[in-house]
Parts: C-alpha cells; structure tokens; sequence
C-alpha cells in the first residue's frame, strides 16, 4: 500500500533507534527519571501498542499515554443525553462505532440498541444524511464527536443539509478542542512531561501555528507527528535530538499531510458552523474553558440539543475511577487501583477501558497482562509497608 | 408401481406457494408439500426418500472406517442470507463438514433443520437447499434428516438453520487442542478475512465497493491430502468468529505453549487489507470459512506444507509461526515493523474505529 | 478521531456534488473532496491525486515531494550509520 508501507519499514525503524540510542547518552537520564514523552492522540497511542514501538525504545524513554481520545474523554452524563435521544421512537440514532460501547449511568448505545432503540452504525456523517433523506418520516440524529480532525466533515455535512434543504436532520455535538485540552494538562501542578508528540490530523486541519505556544510559552519541544510507526520513531528521534542540542522548537514531521496553514475549506465551514463553548466537562479532566464546540444560532435548526431536550445531568464517575490521573499521565494503566480486576474491558469502568484507543484497553490487550498485574501486586505491597512502617 | 419397502416412493408433494406462511409449518398437506418437494426432492438419498422419524445408518459400516464417532452441531443466522461467494445455505454444510473433519474424522451425515420466518420467499428457500446440495456433494455428504418450522414475521431473521453433522475418526489419528509442543510450526491454508471482509462489504451500511468473496468451502479433501502426508497433526482447528487470534489463543492455552506468529508471514489479499485500514480493523479477528491452522511437528512442516499447496483450497497455505515455551497461555505477533505486541482473545464485537 | 488511510481517487463521480471515488489497496469508496478542491485545484484536476481519507472526506492531497524527502533523510541516515560502522571495524 502505497503512502502505507513505506512508513512502516523495520529496516528503517532500526536506522531510527540506533540515531536514538546514540543521542542519549548525552542527555542526563536514568531508569528513575526516563525522558518523558507525551503522545497526545488516541491514534498514536493505538499505533504505539499494534506495532509495540514501547518495547523498541530503550528503558530512559518513557511514553505517556494522553486524554486525545474523544471517546475517552466523553463524560457518563452525555452518553447517557445519547441514549435518551436513541430512546425516542421518531429518532435514528446514528454513531461512529467505538462509541457505541461506552457506559453512560445506566446503559451504552450498545445495550440501548438490543433493548429496541433504533442505533445504527456509520462510517460517515454524510451516511447519517442520506438516511434522513431515505427517512423523511424520521429524525436522523447524528452522534458529532471527535477533536478538530473530526470537526470539517461533520461541519460540511450540515451545509450540505442545508443547501439540500433536509428538515428531518440534526447533530448531537461533542467535538472537543486540543489545544485548551492540552493547556490544560501543561498547567497541571504534577505535570512531568518533556515533550509532546503532536496529534497529525488536528494539524491538517488548523496548520502549525496553534501548537508554537507550547515551545514558545511551556518551553516544551514539540513535533507534529505523521500515524505510521515510522513517523512515530521519527518524531521521537527528533525530539531526542533537541533535547540533544538543548533547542525548544515545535517542529512538522508530516509535513506530506499536515501543511503549515492547515486546511482552508476545513476552518472556513467550521467557522460557519461552529462555534467554542465557554466551558466543557471532559471525563477524567473536568471542566475545561474553551474546550468544546456548540452549534452556531445560524445553524440552530441542525442542533439537536436544540431541537429535543435531553436530561443534560452530569454524573460523578464511580468513585474507584482514576481514569483522570492516567490521562493525564500522573499514574500508568496497571497503577490504577481498579485496572485487570473490577475494571476489564468485559467489565469496564471508565472509558479508559472501552475505547480502543483508551490506555487501560490497550495495556490490558497488547500488554503482558501476568507481568503487569505482578508489577501491580508489587507496587501496592511497597505501598503497604510505608504506610505500615510510618 | 414401487413399495417403500423397495426404497423408492412415489412423491407427491409440489410447492405451488411462491411465499412461505404458517401453514408451511403446521404440520399437515402443506408441509408435507414443502419437504417432499424442495427438501427431499433436492437431497435426493435413499435415507430421505423412506421418510422416516429419524435416518438409519448401519453400524458395521461405520465400524470398519474407524474407532470414534465424530458428532457435531452448528446454527447458521448470517446476514444477509447470500453474499459474495455462497450463502446461509452453502456455510450450513460447509462449517459442519469442516467442524467433523479438523477433528480428523470421515464426514458422513448431516441433519438439516430450519426455522423460516413466514414471508420468506419460495424462490429464495430453493436457492438456499440447491446450494446445501451442492455442497454436500462437494464435501460427499449425505443430509439424511431434518426438521421445518415456521414462525411469525419478525421471530426470526428470514431463516435459521442448523446442521448436526456424523463422522468416524480413523485408529490411527488424534488430533487435539492440548498436543502442541515447543518446536512445533503453524500452518494456514490461504488468505484470512475473506469471510469477515466479504459480509461488511455486502451488508452495504458501510458503502464500501469491493470485489471479496467469501471463502466458504468444505476442507475435508484438504485434510485428507494433509493427513496423508502427516498424519501426525497434532492440534487443527478451522478459524471461524473471532478469526485466526481466536484459534491460536485456544491452542496456546489448552496446551500451556506459547505460540509466536509473524505479520508478514500471514497470507491476506490486499482487497481485505484495504478493507480493514479504512475502518480500523484488524484481520486477525476476521471471520474466516474455509481457512484452518493446523501445528504440526517441525520435521513434517515442509511435506505439510507441500501437501496442503496441492490442494485446490490450499495453494496459497503458509507457515505463519511456530511454538515455544514461554510466556505460556500467550500468543505473540512480531509485527511487520519489528516490534512485538499480544494477541489476546477477541472481547465483544470488533467495531471499526474512527480513531 | 485520527484514523486517515491514504487512497488515490480514481473517478470523478459527482462534479456538482463534489463527489470522487477513492481507491484504497483495491477496494473503492466515494468520499467528499470539498477540503481538497480551489481554484487552483479544480474538482475535475483531482483525478489521479493520492489523499487522506477520514471518515468519508478526502481531508488533504498527499505531497509526494515531502514524502520522499522524508524517506531520503531516512535512508541516508542508515547509510551514513553503515559508513561509520565500517570505518570502526576497520581499526581506523
């Protein structure tokens, strides 16, 4: 496949590591304290587990697994606004599938669908439209979630809507922004990241200069990162490298998708259609300023949130949850009190373990599940006997 | 005019309904017409034709084929009912003669039992049994019992079958899931995902164009050729749900191995590749049809290997992996980018990702 | 929301509609390529083009000089690694 293969070289990803390797020495680290790196996208945290890159680098590096997983950061509260919208019998309810298995307080879409509400699956928003242009006796309500990358296609479907005239159509929005998200975990007191691996896609829709803050004010390197695990060692090699030559600088590595100014049709329909709301709640990180997007009162007609009432209760996660110390990099998946044993991907208890993007999933399934719930054991014997001993 | 007793009976019964309804399945003239005409009119066996309660089949014979009875069962609900190459029909025998036949057994007799929602049309109920017979007489089976019910609309999805299948294992042959050793290597038989990729594409939701067909298939000629060559297989399993992952984390925890595969060296067209980037799949956990795994012991490997490329359902077959020690229960892909990564059992649905 | 595969766009389905047929690996799906298109880039100009594909959007055209120079760098590090190793062995 070509633009695919290329990029997942392990002859190349070799060159990488041994660049890598050479840098290190140079900068001071130990297993103790590793260069700790954030990659902020949930698509890079799957590639990272499907192409075990973790276990390629040497120990002195650490990955932290960021909170850019919409489905991630989707409060209980709002599946459950979801599920009372699929309830209404005059609505089609249609979602991206890895939505469909996240638990609100009382169900998923995924339980909501086999106790008779009409839920379907697409693979596009513009599939969601041509339902409701098949549907003119239904509401066709699509579930709108995603960070920028999402946020132009979903934005152009309502003007196509629009300019076909299609009444019976309307968006449940919960696009989320990056950048306040980011912010948000950069100001965080127990923040300990050294660098970001920058989400591609976000950049291929706002360009570069959104993420210049992050070298400029957080003195933080940062690249813009391509979704192959080539780009992945790349971007990490750069990186190193900087840290290397003591620079701070945002850098573009995938430059073949994501240009400079980003994607003009994409920002021109977004500005139409959307616009930041004051504040959103993101699971795990609470409520965020600007974090969100609503639809715009121009488009007030496409607004399901608008056009039906939905309970908008927020709900507290279960006590237990430290979904939002792991998305914030604070403590790794197997660290969590509740991670392997009542929280499973069979039993989940936050969206951490749900999403297939989310860490806690992705330890649990790609990782050497026996070995890391021994590291758990361990970690919570040694925590026993300080508080014993104290 | 001929007795039953001779074996042979005059039948009667036509279907002049072009839609299935509920007397079809009450028990009287019109089911009567129903089986006599599309079910027993197609299977077309002495054992049919007696129309008897139950199939009888003569002991001695089975005794001089070998020393186990293989017995097997299996419903088929897909949907859609026909898709790129075959249909519920054609996986109703193909899946039980598979089942019978990695198990290292002769498969004989199927039974054909069927549920049909009322408002299925007759046309399609007939292209359903042509293509049963097909198969059995592809696999060289005999379907020599069944059962018809008919329910309300909307109790069943346009029709249910389920197969029961017969078979006899030869002395000679054990075939297990707990019998992999260290050393052993793993064999496939052709491309995965064929199946999974095939049905998504047809279900039409998902707007994909692609020219993928199912790789539904009987594979007991496959096996006969393998066991010939080694019949010291020791654990063969076909890969349905849940995909070739499915099958490998079975072998590696009911025989407490470890079992490492390599990416690159598991065959997959580039049509189901596509399939499965687009949406954020992985192939591993694709249905398959007519694909199994078969652990053999490394010095067989290669005539196994060979054996298998012979066969018409086997010239793309690959060695894929093989068995070590440890970490025991554990299946380990080494990915085509050099890294290493588990592959755990299927959780759920897999459902395509937009992350 | 980041999963983009690449794909070359084979058809111009619906010029109105800005419609397009994309081809990934063999399989084809028709996306929307309003993200790609301007006055410098017709719709009818797109054919033959290789895009991201997100969700049903052709999102961005695929810059085949960045990528290859991309490539490049990499492929001359390694050679560059394999130079050094092969003067150290040498005794140099």
């Amino acid at each position: 496949m070509k633009y695919v293969d290329e990029f997942r070289d392990p002859i190349l990803a070799q060159t990488l590591l041994e660049e890598i390797k050479k840098l290190l020495p140079t900068i001071a680290l130990t297993k103790e304290r590793p260069l700790q790196l954030m990659e902020f996208c949930g698509g890079h945290t799957h590639t990272i587990f499907r192409y075990g890159i973790e276990q390629l680098l040497p120990k002195t590096i650490e990955l932290i697994h960021g909170p850019g997983c919409p489905v991630c950061v989707l409060p209980m509260g709002r599946v459950d606004d979801c599920v009372s919208l699929a309830e209404r019998p005059e609505v089609i309810f249609t979602t991206f599938g890895d939505a469909m298995r996240v638990p609100g307080s009382k169900k998923s879409l995924l339980q909501a669908k086999a106790d008779g509400a009409d839920i379907r699956m697409v693979y596009s928003p513009l599939d969601a439209l041509n339902l409701a242009r098949k549907h003119r006796d239904r509401e066709v309500v699509f579930f709108a979630l995603g960070f920028e990358t999402t946020m132009p296609s979903t934005a152009l479907t309502v003007l196509e809507a629009e300019a076909d005239n299609v009444t019976n159509f309307s968006l449940f929005c919960n696009h989320v922004t990056t950048v306040p998200t980011i912010k948000a975990i950069l100001d965080s007191p127990s923040m300990q990241i050294d660098g970001f691996v920058a989400p591609g896609h976000v950049s291929m829709v706002v360009g570069e200069a959104p993420f210049d803050f992050i070298a400029e004010k957080y003195k933080k390197p940062i690249v813009i990162t391509g979704f192959e695990p080539l780009d992945i060692l790349q971007s990490i090699w750069l990186l190193v490298k900087q840290f290397a030559e003591g620079r701070c600088q945002m850098e573009n590595q995938y430059a073949r998708v994501a240009q400079k100014d980003g994607n003009p049709p994409g920002l021109e329909a977004i500005a139409k259609v959307f616009q930041l709301r004051d504040f959103f709640e993101l699971r795990g990180l609470g409520s965020i300023d600007n974090s969100g997007v609503r639809i715009t009162d121009q488009y007030a007609r496409f607004d399901a949130e608008r056009k039906f009432s939905v309970p908008n209760i927020q709900i507290a996660d279960p006590q237990a949850c430290q979904c939002g110390e792991v998305l914030q990099g604070m403590i790794k998946p197997w660290q969590c009190r509740v991670f392997g044993t009542t929280c499973t991907p069979e039993t989940p208890m936050g969206a951490l373990m749900v999403s297939t993007e989310g860490a806690c999933a992705a330890y649990y399934n790609f990782g050497n599940l026996p070995e890391l719930m021994a590291l758990k054991a361990e970690e919570e014997k040694t925590k026993l006997k300080e508080v014993a001993s104290n | 005019m001929t007795t039953p007793a001779q074996g042979m009976r005059k039948r009667s019964g036509i279907l002049r309904a072009e839609v299935i309804n509920m007397s079809h399945g009450g028990g009287g003239k019109a089911m009567r017409d129903l089986i006599e005409d599309v079910f027993v009119g197609t299977f077309e066996n002495q054992q049919l034709d007696l129309m008897e309660d139950q199939a009888r089949i003569d002991l001695a014979g089975l005794n001089t084929m070998g020393n186990r009875l293989a017995l097997t069962t299996d419903s088929y609900v897909v949907d859609p009912i026909f898709f790129p190459g075959g249909d519920i029909g054609k996986l109703a025998v193909c899946g039980t003669v598979n089942d019978l036949a990695v198990g290292g057994a002769v498969p004989l007799y199927l039974t054909c039992g069927v549920i049909i929602e009322e408002g299925l049309p007759v046309s399609d109920l007939r292209r359903i049994v042509e293509s049963m017979k097909k198969a059995a007489d592809q696999a060289g089976v005999k379907i020599v019992t069944g059962d018809t019910k008919v329910v309300d609309k909307g109790a069943a999805d346009k029709i249910f079958i389920n197969t029961a299948g017969v078979g006899v294992i030869p002395s000679h042959i054990n075939i297990a899931s707990n019998k992999a050793m260290p050393g052993d290597l793993i064999l496939i038989n052709g491309f995965i995902g064929d199946h999974g990729a095939a049905i998504l594409g047809a279900r039409g939701d998902l707007s994909i164009e692609n020219d993928i067909e199912s790789d539904c298939t009987p594979l007991n000629d496959l096996i006969n050729t393998l066991l010939a060559a080694c019949p010291d297989v020791h654990c063969m399993r076909d890969a349905t749900r849940g995909g070739i992952a499915s099958v490998l984390n079975e072998f590696a925890i009911a025989s407490s191995v470890c079992i490492k595969i390599k990416e690159t060296a598991i065959p997959i067209r580039s049509e189901v590749r596509g399939m499965c980037e687009i949406l954020g799949l992985d192939p591993l956990y694709l249905a398959n049809e007519g694909k199994l795994i078969a652990i053999v012991p490394q010095a067989r490997a290669e005539t196994a290997l060979q054996a298998l490329k012979s066969t018409d359902a086997g010239i793309h077959s690959a060695v894929i992996g093989y068995v070590s020690e440890s970490p025991a229960d554990t299946v380990i892909l080494q990915t085509a980018f050099g890294g290493e990564r588990i592959v755990d059992m299927l959780i759920g649905d897999q459902l395509p990702r937009i992350c | 929301m980041c999963l983009g595969i690449p794909g070359q766009i084979v058809e111009i389905t619906d010029a109105a509609k800005k419609l397009a047929k994309v081809d990934v690996s063999g399989v084809k799906r028709l996306v929307n390529i309003a993200c790609i298109v301007n006055d410098d880039h017709p719709v009818e100009s797109c054919l033959g083009d290789w895009v991201l594909v997100h969700v049903g959007f052709a999102m961005s055209r695929i810059d085949e000089e960045e990528a290859k120079k991309t490539l490049d760098l990499l492929i001359e590090l390694g050679e560059a690694q394999k130079e050094l190793e092969t003067m150290s062995r040498s005794g140099t």
